[in-house]
């Protein structure tokens, strides 16, 4: 429990000087994006991670947040504040109704399903065009506002998004190491035994849907008072899968893995933008390596990279003595 | 305590178990046996709500059960292992045990993610008390191993453990002894043993004749999906139409 929390303000110390080190470059952007992705990313993993259930149409919940805020505020000039908790809430309770059926799914059929209400989602986006402005996208969102103060910066957005995602991983770590997070674990690895040590599994299946969604409803709300401007392609098929491999690339079940995950596959392409057209190649070259390799993800593989390198080098010096 | 009332399983077309009956009493320890595919795991996982049954009763201390799911049947006071252990493989060893004290115990998921005051005092009193069952089957040493990485035999004596710890009235164990050394099934029969002298009804399948005839007040004979016959061991080892069902018939 003590090195929970050590790990906990290292990452928030972590998180507090960044900006130091990038304010005022476009990197100060970026990061946070980072920050998005994480929430996003943390919100999977629960689902993926911890209770072993898997979806491809994660980006559509990310998409209702965002669109879901946009519409009260820009439409109906509601308070951003407001619109974010109530769309969160919507979004909750909607996954919680769609849960019952879809998570009686497993496997493959379970990807399916989530596959098509993504799609479904999408197309709303697309083509209800009188409420969210169709393919030419939903502008004009104001920006958050707390008092006096508007998040109106690169820097201060940071500090925004970026609280959000300490105090969802705070309380995502916790939830882990606690009873339902084992219950979680315990479906993942066996469910009949799960269910016969009294784990209601179907419920809890539904309840972390429903808090996965949630999280991303508050990621969508954020972004789009971030970019004051949304479009369908944000929320596609292709993010889900996005999202999909920040999780496992960064670790399946490790929260601060989803925090790796997030800032890889974000940063990445921007490093890579010297490469042109290529970026994409050595993109998908370097996420083949890195599954080869760190199956277990970049939380577990970096820590045994460094063992073997200190082994290497230890083997070595012996072999100078 | 247990009774089960004209139970028949029909798969497909197959008829794995036809209107068997018997009863268990409290407090004791009661063996199903009967050669290879006589349906006595058929019969458990009817008992123990992963199937549903075609037909019949399952009635447990007065209550019908038949149909209830299995995670109801774990706060009603019955619980059970696997005949191929299924151990929580990712989680430690303790984390197994921990999750046996789920129906006992009931932070929600909000006060779980905010450590809410009672959140924290919960959680400290299921370690404390997973230690002590993982003492009661003698695999404390090992609480904080990967339950993957366990010896056959200790896997067994964690999922053991483990349906302790959900402070059951029943427990049933599908072939207990399948895959133990001789010392070790001797050490089984002492658990089994003091299993039962804490007052809970055992009910086992197993394979193991020694064992069986070693510690079971009663026993229930199975063969080809109906009950053959039931009485104390010295019965059962005495009953010709056992022995024929086990060693073929002459005729």
């Amino acid at each position: 429990m003590k090195r929970e929390l050590i790990k906990f303000m290292l990452f928030a110390l972590c998180v507090l000087v960044a900006p130091l080190f990038f304010s005022g470059s476009y990197l100060m952007n970026v990061l946070v994006f980072v920050g998005i992705h994480t929430l996003l990313a943390v919100a999977l993993n629960l689902l993926l991670g911890y209770a072993g259930q898997i979806s491809l149409g994660h980006a559509a919940f990310f998409g209702l947040g965002a669109y879901g805020s946009g519409i009260l505020t820009t439409t109906f000039s509601w308070n951003p504040w407001l619109a974010m908790v109530t769309v969160a809430v919507i979004v909750a309770t909607m996954a919680f109704a769609i849960g019952f059926p879809i998570l009686k799914l497993k496997g493959h059929y379970l990807a399916m399903a989530t596959l098509g209400l993504g799609i479904i989602i999408f197309i709303v986006f697309n083509e209800w065009v009188d409420v969210t402005g169709g393919p030419s996208g939903f502008p004009g969102i104001p920006n958050l506002e707390l008092g006096t103060l508007v998040f109106d910066s690169d820097l201060k957005n940071y500090y925004l998004v970026w609280s959000f995602v300490l105090g969802c991983v705070l309380l995502s770590v916790n939830l882990a190491n606690s009873r339902i997070g084992r219950a979680f674990r315990a479906i993942h690895d066996a469910e009949t035994a799960a269910r016969v040590m009294g784990v209601n599994a179907r419920l809890l299946k539904v309840q972390v849907f429903a808090l996965s969604a949630m999280i991303c409803a508050i990621a969508g709300s954020l972004y789009a008072h971030v970019m004051t401007f949304i479009a369908p392609p944000s929320f596609g098929f292709n993010i889900s899968v996005e999202l999909l491999t920040m999780v496992v690339i960064g670790g399946l079940g490790s929260i601060y893995g989803s925090f790796l995950g997030a800032l890889l596959l974000t940063m990445l392409p921007e490093f890579l933008r010297f490469m042109h057209d290529y970026d994409i190649v050595f993109y998908g070259g370097l996420l083949m390596v890195m599954t080869i390799f760190m199956p277990g993800g970049l939380v577990r593989g970096i820590p045994e990279l460094f063992r073997k390198l200190a082994g290497l080098k230890k083997g070595k010096g012996d072999a100078h003595a | 305590m247990l009774e089960l009332k004209g139970i028949t399983q029909i798969f497909g077309g197959v008829t794995a178990l036809k209107d068997v009956s018997f009863s268990v009493n409290q407090g004791e320890i009661t063996g199903v046996i009967g050669p290879n595919g006589a349906g006595k795991t058929t019969l458990f996982n009817i008992a123990t709500g992963i199937y549903s049954q075609t037909s019949g009763q399952v009635i447990f201390e007065g209550r019908d059960i038949s149909g209830l799911p299995a995670e109801r049947l774990a706060r009603l006071g019955m619980v059970r292992t696997f005949q191929n252990i299924e151990l929580f493989g990712k989680m430690t060893v303790l984390e197994n045990v921990m999750v046996g004290l789920h129906s006992r115990s009931s932070s929600g998921l909000f006060a779980c993610s905010f450590k809410m005051p009672w959140a924290v005092r919960e959680e400290q009193r299921i370690r404390d008390e997973a230690h002590q069952w993982l003492q009661f089957v003698g695999i404390d040493d090992l609480a904080q191993l990967e339950a993957n990485n366990l010896p056959f035999g200790r896997g067994r004596l964690l999922e053991i453990a483990r349906a302790m710890a959900c402070n059951p009235r029943m427990i049933l164990m599908d072939e207990p002894a399948a895959g133990l050394n001789s010392q070790e099934t001797l050490g089984l029969a002492e658990l089994i043993r003091r299993i039962r002298d804490r007052g809970i009804t055992v009910v086992l399948v197993e394979h193991d004749m020694e064992l069986v005839m070693d510690i079971c007040d009663r026993i229930v004979v199975l063969n080809l999906g109906q009950k053959l016959t039931e009485g104390t061991p010295r019965e059962i080892q005495d009953n010709p139409e056992v022995i024929a069902a086990y060693l073929g018939d002459d005729d």
